[in-house]
């Protein structure tokens, strides 16, 4: 089995906080996963939002949050096992980010020994 | 008038109840080392007790009479081994130079606190968690080899043999059994909490199917986890959690298995079997348990199984899928995985919730097929028939292939109409 980060990313920092039925999509999701043992990171939630957010570039120059350039913005990540990344992204195909615009980065993990 | 109990009425009852506690006491003095000399003393004093109340009738209060037998044969025991020089006696001279003028207590506290450090001492991971749990029964609970054997379905020589090896463990690995210190306390109360509930999981999804024996495992457990709640140090969120689950589970208990000793589907019991009193005490140790921010496996079981016994609530399926969702990311166990899919199915329907079930992986468990029979059951009736027969062929027990079968003949019947 490989590991696969899912890296979640929105568009709009409003969708950022979710409804009670997003919530529960999501958990249902999160646990759909954990239920084939295929979970290997719960991983975190990342705030957006000003006061947990900020970007260092080069020159000491540092920015508010991470949205001043890009349109899209990392809102979190989980870490899956898989066979290969068709199976990470069939899961990641089942969440419900879609709905409001989202999408999912699946990446490979690759393990330093 | 009450008649008397003769003496060979109450004698097991009390052995059952007081060897358990006589031999913490006696260990706790004795260093668990010797367990073997406290249980001796033990045995020695019931097999005291069983000739003398032969011939003159059970005194008025039976556990001062025991009590007071154990004592003398302590200090009677002390004091031979002042004569020699054994290896016992040195340990006995460690603990302090007047110890052997001290006399023995078995008040309630000194039982209390000997039997928590048992405790502590028989939930040890140098030995296998079903090995702990043998352990626990001989040691904490005064079964008998043949009784463990009988629990596990194993033969009594074999049990025998493993108990055996598992006080060599024990002796090998030197825990001292007291003082128990607050640092000793914290780093292994996860594993004793999870030796109890696993010994009372013995009880309650046992291997045997005698009605007996599983309630009396399933109370054991209660009552060792009671004596937990009674220290300040043990009495923690997870310890009532765990109290909670056992009391919410074990109020079904009469209503689960039926008069044959068969499993009853929880749809299927009869409610008013189900002990209200235990449900109040579960509810109570539940609310103890919350007082603090931490939610463990045991909080969130508890709380399954409070919204199985709330009856009319609309969305309780909703909440039992949810509780069950964050079980899963606590710990994977397969049983925790069908148990999830089950809730939602009950959620969002057996459609939904067959494309959950296909993707667990989980082919060649028998809990597997039963539940993917019992989604198709209304939707394809051919699917469901032969995933019934898979689970018929994977599972050992004869009363479950029974209840699938009939199950198989009623789905067979209705697609005749």
């Amino acid at each position: 089995m490989k590991e696969f980060v899912l890296i979640f990313r929105l568009k709009d920092i409003s969708d950022f906080k979710p409804s009670p039925e997003q919530m529960q999509e999501r958990m249902n999701w999160l646990a759909g996963i954990a239920a084939q043992n295929k979970l290997a990171d719960r991983g975190n939630t990342l705030l957006p939002v000003e006061g947990s957010a900020k970007t260092v570039k080069p020159g000491n120059l540092v920015t508010d949050g991470p949205y001043t350039e890009i349109k899209e913005f990392i809102s979190g990540y989980v870490v899956v096992k898989a066979e290969n990344i068709d199976d990470a992204v069939e899961m990641a195909k089942a969440n419900p980010i879609y709905k409001i615009g989202g999408n999912i980065e699946v990446r490979e993990v690759l393990k330093r020994d | 008038m009450r008649d008397i109990p003769s003496y060979n009425e109450i004698l097991p009852h009390l052995f059952r109840r007081e060897y358990a506690k006589m031999t913490a006491v006696l260990c706790s003095r004795f260093g668990l080392q010797h367990i073997e000399v406290a249980e001796d003393i033990a045995s020695d004093t019931f097999l005291k007790a069983s000739e003398n109340w032969a011939i003159d009738g059970v005194p008025e209060n039976p556990e001062a009479w025991l009590y007071a037998v154990a004592k003398n044969k302590a200090r009677d025991y002390l004091k031979r081994i002042a004569f020699f020089e054994t290896e016992v006696r040195e340990t006995v001279k460690l603990k302090g130079p007047d110890d052997a003028g001290q006399d023995f207590d078995f008040d309630d506290q000194t039982i209390s606190d000997s039997q928590l450090a048992m405790i502590f001492a028989v939930c040890n991971s140098v030995n296998s968690v079903e090995s702990q749990i043998c352990l626990a029964l001989q040691i904490l609970c005064g079964f008998s080899v043949e009784e463990i054997a009988n629990a596990f379905l194993t033969k009594t020589e074999t049990m025998k043999k493993r108990l055996q090896r598992a006080r060599t463990n024990l002796r090998n690995d030197s825990f001292q059994i007291k003082p128990l210190s607050e640092a000793e306390i914290k780093s292994r109360l996860d594993i004793v909490l999870k030796t109890l509930y696993l010994l009372f999981n013995e009880g309650y999804f046992s291997k045997t199917n005698n009605r007996l024996i599983r309630k009396e495992l399933c109370s054991e457990a209660v009552r060792l986890a009671l004596i937990l709640t009674e220290n300040s140090l043990t009495d923690t969120s997870q310890t009532n959690a765990l109290l909670a689950l056992m009391c919410f589970q074990s109020s079904r208990l009469d209503a689960r298995i039926d008069g044959s000793g068969e499993t009853v589907l929880f749809d299927k019991q009869d409610k008013s079997l189900w002990d209200r009193s235990l449900i109040e005490r579960a509810n109570y140790y539940l609310v103890s348990a919350t007082n603090g921010n931490e939610i463990s496996k045991y909080h969130l079981e508890a709380g399954i199984a409070y919204w199985h016994t709330a009856s009319a609530d609309e969305n309780k399926w909703q909440h039992i899928l949810q509780l069950y969702n964050q079980l899963i990311l606590i710990e994977y166990s397969p049983v925790a995985a069908l148990n999830r899919t089950f809730a939602f199915a009950k959620v969002y329907g057996h459609e939904k919730a067959i494309v959950e079930a296909e993707k667990l992986n989980l082919t060649g468990n028998n809990h597997y097929h039963e539940l993917l029979g019992y989604l198709y059951a209304d939707i394809n009736i051919e699917k469901a028939v032969n995933q019934y027969e898979q689970a018929i062929r994977l599972t050992k027990s004869k009363m479950e292939k029974q209840t699938l079968q009939k199950e198989i003949n009623r789905l067979k019947g209705d697609n005749r109409i």
